[in-house]
């Protein structure tokens, strides 16, 4: 078994659907981030089998919660002080999203209009429906 | 300032008193017929279309206004790249109020949210086009006295017709109406429409024969099969015929039925249809003209006399 150390500051992302974490590591812009990222893929998990963990040592302020909780509000976000979990943080689905994804929709105007922000909003909480600002076109999940 | 991007940005109050509005254009049309003198309408249509933007420039002459624009992209500054932002902010400049018509979906509330004026969704790609609702609403309000207790059948292609669409979610916002979808199984109104109505508990029923619901229904929309819509050649042929409603068929129906067609119509209504008294199409477009008097009115907020 692979061995990952404790970071001392920072958060720690568990509960990553297996095999998403690259991408969440992307939509979350950790690569534009100057500090140590451990991405954990196929950690076991008595929960879901088989999971993925982010690792990261930097302030919590820096995490856009909003694109976590549209990407996969089950994730667990711990946040770590001293090397201990301090907090952990409730996701909430965000009422709008903006510029995390981009409209499929061909016949939408943000295909053709420059630098026009892809916004997306949700209009069904309980069936967690997001659609296009514009077009209203109803967002794929699955990112 | 308001604008209209779709049929329900105004509330059921405040569609009321548009149409009453309307109503009184069409009874009193001399009172009316200066209250936009020194206003100008710019008509800026990135994809032709006749009939909206003649009764949109009709609805402004009617109310001594004038008129300017464009009617197609290939004369507008959109064919050199002009985005819809720096458009809208020049019209801006040029006129009190502006009508757009679009090929892409959304293309208006993105012209809203930079005009200084008021913006009108005149159509954007398969996704709005809610003057063309308000005027259904108009012409079933104003020949059947009202917009609650009664049962409509859709027919055609209930699938791309976004006229449909928007007509069915203006219309569960009233009292006891019933909708029953006739169209080809390859035509049938989308999923998350019916979705919607079982939520509301609002009745409804999908059936393939034209005949056979005519009996009980008080309104008849027709709608056309757009060939734009297919993808391919061979299934427009084949389903475009499938609903064509004749003398014959008008004989099951009502004698207080109404029938309403967005138009153009190809040839699912027969012409003879035309002359008799339930056929409620071209009086239709005359009820577009006064809504759109009433709406520009209403969002320039302009009083008469």
């Amino acid at each position: 078994m692979l061995n990952v150390g404790k970071i001392e500051e920072g958060f720690v992302l568990d509960h990553i659907k297996a095999g998403s974490s690259l991408s969440l590591y992307h939509h979350l812009q950790l690569d534009k981030l100057d500090c140590t990222v451990a991405i954990i893929k196929n950690a076991k998990s008595s929960k879901m089998g088989k999971k993925d963990i982010l690792k990261v040592e930097c302030d919590i302020d820096k995490l856009d919660l909003d694109v976590l909780a549209f990407i996969d509000h089950n994730i667990t976000v711990n946040v770590i002080k001293d090397g201990e979990i301090v907090e952990k943080q409730e996701l909430v689905l965000p009422k709008e999203i903006k510029n995390v994804i981009k409209c499929k929709n061909p016949r939408c105007i943000t295909s053709i209009e420059q630098e026009l922000p892809h916004i997306f909003v949700l209009t069904d909480e309980e069936k967690e429906v997001y659609r296009c600002k514009y077009c209203e076109e109803k967002v794929e999940r699955n990112i | 300032m308001r604008h209209l991007m779709s049929p329900l940005d105004f509330t059921v109050e405040e569609l009321e008193k548009l149409f009453d509005l309307a109503n009184d254009i069409e009874a009193n049309p001399d009172k009316y017929k200066h209250i936009c003198e020194g206003k100008k309408l710019a008509t800026c249509f990135y994809e032709p279309s006749t009939r909206t933007r003649l009764s949109f420039e009709s609805a402004m002459y009617s109310l001594g206004g004038q008129v300017l624009g464009f009617s197609d992209a290939g004369s507008s500054s959109a064919a050199k790249g002009e985005s819809v932002s720096d458009t809208i902010r020049m019209i801006s400049c040029y006129a009190d109020i502006c009508a757009m018509r679009h090929p892409k979906e959304g293309a208006p509330m993105v012209a809203a949210t930079k005009a200084s004026i008021p913006v009108i969704n005149a159509g954007d790609g398969g996704h709005q086009h809610p003057t063309q609702t308000l005027t259904d609403l108009l012409t079933i309000r104003s020949l059947k006295g009202r917009l609650n207790h009664f049962t409509i059948g859709l027919c055609g292609d209930l699938k791309f017709g976004r006229t449909v669409h928007s007509l069915i979610n203006a219309l569960v916002r009233y009292e006891n109406i019933k909708f029953i979808f006739i169209s080809p199984e390859e035509l049938r109104i989308p999923d998350y429409i019916i979705d919607m109505l079982k939520a509301k508990n609002i009745p409804f029923e999908e059936v393939i024969r034209l005949e056979d619901s005519m009996p009980e229904l008080d309104l008849l929309y027709m709608t056309r099969v757009q060939r734009e819509r297919f993808f391919n050649e061979e299934d427009y042929v084949r389903l475009k015929d499938f609903y064509i409603l004749d003398k014959k068929k008008m004989q099951c129906a009502r004698e207080d039925m109404l029938v309403l067609h967005p138009l153009p119509r190809v040839n699912e209504i027969s012409v003879e249809v035309d002359d008799d008294p339930r056929a409620a199409y071209f009086r239709q477009v005359q009820y577009g003209v006064y809504v759109r008097m009433a709406l520009i009115i209403t969002l320039l907020e302009l009083q008469e006399g």
